[in-house]
């Protein structure tokens, strides 16, 4: 067998004096890197297969591990970095397709950063939010050109136009698409329960809906993907709303695949397809090759919930991004979601992942000014994903045009995600994203829908008080408010395509 | 009375409610010596059991009908008969190991440094055990058990 060239990406340094030997970072590690050394009595390490997740590290009593990464000392070069040449020694020994997971972890990657917020000043007056009421309620659907009344024999009013159905969310925030299978029965339960627990809404992913979760039906966006699993009338009728899932921000243009080996009783009852079966999504959707297509997929959705539920239609951030939400708004979408090149993944090709799509920041712009010079921005909403890190991202998306945003790397994080960006090898040492009844027990869903219950709660006040310090007191009065935003660092043509002034302007 | 309930649904086998016992019931109190100078002479009252990917977290059950009660012969072991504690005494203590014999749960071991038995005394002198408070996934809780 010929050498192996990949180097170690990380260094495990334990500290001696305080190891215990008590081993919990044995049972920990699933790929392991730490063993127990009988006949020495000491713990030992292969750092080779170390993946950074920090699961040791955390877990040891006494602080003894240090997790770093180690680039390996290839001479500078600033075109060869050592990230190029380790992955082409990968690809050398293999022959294979380079996977990564999680969102785009190249260096620039966010425009967020170069859009600053505005706060009120001696001429306005800004509002404090715990003492002022500050409304984030936020509806999702299709919104009428003009509101009619009708007035009875007393000239009492009542509504005459019919509403469109509508989601209720009581934060702009709701959890990405995450299929059960790409995560955990216990990730998925704990994201399910959060949302219901906020009152806004978490996305089924195109796994289906075990029905164990089918008293989150109220909460959750179901979705229709290109493998079609887990679709039925039921799953239709259990959910709030459908969503067609066309396209994802980590791999647009490409489908999915979850191996056979992580399809077990379970998954196979909510996938509706034999244990032990490839999952694998098709890249298009066979019977969506036009608009005309998939106006009449919308419909049938639309037919078989009775035109009780907004659908969605969900595509990746691309190039004509704004001409292709225009042709689904006018397909009858109640909701468009815009995924951008950020958004995760459980498992993409490398390539894809950090080289096709563009980012939400201009997709998002491009939709919502494309919308409204049409003049059907109402007939949609808008909402944008990929890569939302903080509330600030999620205030500047809103006041760029966004209805709501989704947030999937976040919420993972907050179930303890350390971004080791290994989902793909199915040993996540969280608990997260595998299906190991080892590792899944990890994630105690009391604990995880805790935390991300923290984290809306959190988030939310900080869009309160921003949204108190520009003088606004509804978001509703963000929404496409662009005269609140400014740009730094960015070129002329960045900022007429993203329609915002420069700082000081 | 207050009982340790362990969920074997989130116990994922860390044994850090091992560690952390073995730690309460040191002389120093702390990790490092109690692991570096005490290990061996004093076990964990807890254990672990584990089989393929299930694993759960055992100590005193605290029995309404103690069979380690029935068969100490110096008294050491008894149960409180308002709180249904079950406590042991070291000083009463001989070592017969009767106790451990008769435990169905295994639930008592031997604590070599005084010769005497080792069990689950719910951290009464902290408060909280320690296993509990420990537990990164509240795979132990303690409950109120109005029985």
């Amino acid at each position: 067998m010929s050498k192996r060239l990949v180097q170690a990406e990380f260094n495990v340094e334990r500290d001696p004096e305080r190891c215990i030997q008590c081993q919990v970072c044995v049972r920990q590690c699933s790929n392991q890197v730490h063993a127990y050394d009988e006949e020495a009595e000491q713990v030992t390490c292969d750092e080779a297969s170390c993946v950074g997740c920090q699961r040791c590290a955390t877990l040891c009593p006494t602080g003894a591990i240090t997790i770093k990464k180690a680039p390996p000392d290839f001479a500078p070069d600033n075109n060869w970095t050592s990230d190029v040449i380790q992955n082409i020694y990968r690809q050398a020994e293999t022959g294979g397709v380079l996977l990564s997971a999680m969102g785009n972890d190249t260096a620039k990657t966010s425009w967020w950063d170069n859009i600053l917020l505005n706060a009120s000043q001696v001429t306005n007056p800004s509002i404090d939010p715990l003492r002022e009421p500050m409304e984030l309620t936020t509806f999702l659907g299709a919104k009428p050109n003009a509101v009619e009344l009708s007035f009875d024999d007393q000239g009492g009013p009542s509504l005459a136009t019919k509403l469109a159905p509508q989601l209720v969310l009581s934060t702009p925030i709701m959890f990405s698409a995450m299929s059960y299978g790409a995560i955990s029965y216990n990730a998925f339960e704990s994201l399910a329960r959060a949302a219901g627990q906020y009152g806004t809404f978490a996305n089924s992913g195109e796994g289906g809906l075990h029905k164990d979760f089918w008293p989150h039906g109220p909460n959750m966006i179901v979705q229709v993907a290109s493998g079609r699993f887990g679709v039925d009338i039921d799953y239709l009728k259990v959910a709030a709303a459908v969503e067609i899932k066309i396209g994802q921000g980590a791999k647009p243009g490409i489908g999915g695949h979850l191996p056979g080996e992580k399809v077990d009783e379970r998954i196979s009852q909510t996938r509706m397809i034999p244990v032990g079966s490839d999952a694998i999504s098709p890249a298009p959707h066979h019977d969506i090759y036009s608009i005309e297509d998939l106006r009449q997929l919308i419909y049938s959705l639309k037919e078989a919930t009775r035109y009780q539920k907004p659908i969605s239609v969900k595509i990746a951030a691309v190039h004509n991004v704004a001409a292709i939400a225009s042709g689904i708004v006018r397909a009858g979408a109640d909701i468009v979601a815009i995924d951008g090149y950020k958004g995760g993944t459980g498992a993409a090709p490398t390539m894809i992942r950090n080289n096709v799509g563009i980012p939400i920041e201009f997709a998002l712009a491009a939709v919502d000014d494309r919308l409204r010079q049409e003049g059907i921005r109402n007939q949609a909403s808008v909402v944008a994903c990929g890569g939302f890190r903080s509330s600030a991202d999620v205030v500047k998306a809103i006041a760029l045009g966004a209805d709501a945003v989704y947030i999937g790397t976040a919420a993972l994080v907050a179930l303890g995600c350390h971004l080791c960006q290994k989902c793909y090898t199915g040993k996540c040492n969280w608990g997260i994203a595998t299906q190991d009844p080892y590792l899944t027990r990890r994630l105690n869903p009391d604990i995880g829908a805790r935390r991300l219950v923290n984290l809306l709660r959190g988030w939310s006040h900080e869009i309160k008080e921003m949204m108190g310090g520009m003088g606004i007191n509804a978001i509703e009065s963000l929404r496409g408010n662009r005269e609140h935003l400014r740009g730094v660092g960015l070129s002329d043509r960045e900022l007429s395509i993203l329609g915002i002034k420069a700082a000081g302007e | 009375m207050k009982r340790i309930v362990a969920k074997e649904e989130y116990c994922m086998n860390c044994r850090l409610c091992e560690v952390h016992c073995l730690v309460s019931h040191s002389r120093s109190k702390d990790l490092i010596k109690a692991f570096r100078q005490e290990r061996g002479e004093i076990v964990p009252r807890i254990t672990v059991e584990r089989l393929g990917a299930v694993s759960f977290a055992v100590q005193c059950r605290h029995c309404d009908e103690p069979a380690c009660v029935e068969a100490c012969m110096t008294g050491a072991l008894s149960r409180d008969p308002v709180t249904g504690e079950v406590t042991h005494d070291p000083q009463r203590c001989v070592g017969c190991w009767m106790c451990v014999m008769v435990c169905p749960t295994g639930a008592i071991r031997r604590d070599k440094s005084g010769h005497v038995a080792a069990k689950c005394d719910l951290c009464l002198e902290t408060g909280t055990p320690a296993c509990v408070a420990n537990c990164p996934n509240e795979a132990l809780v303690i409950e109120e058990d109005n029985d």
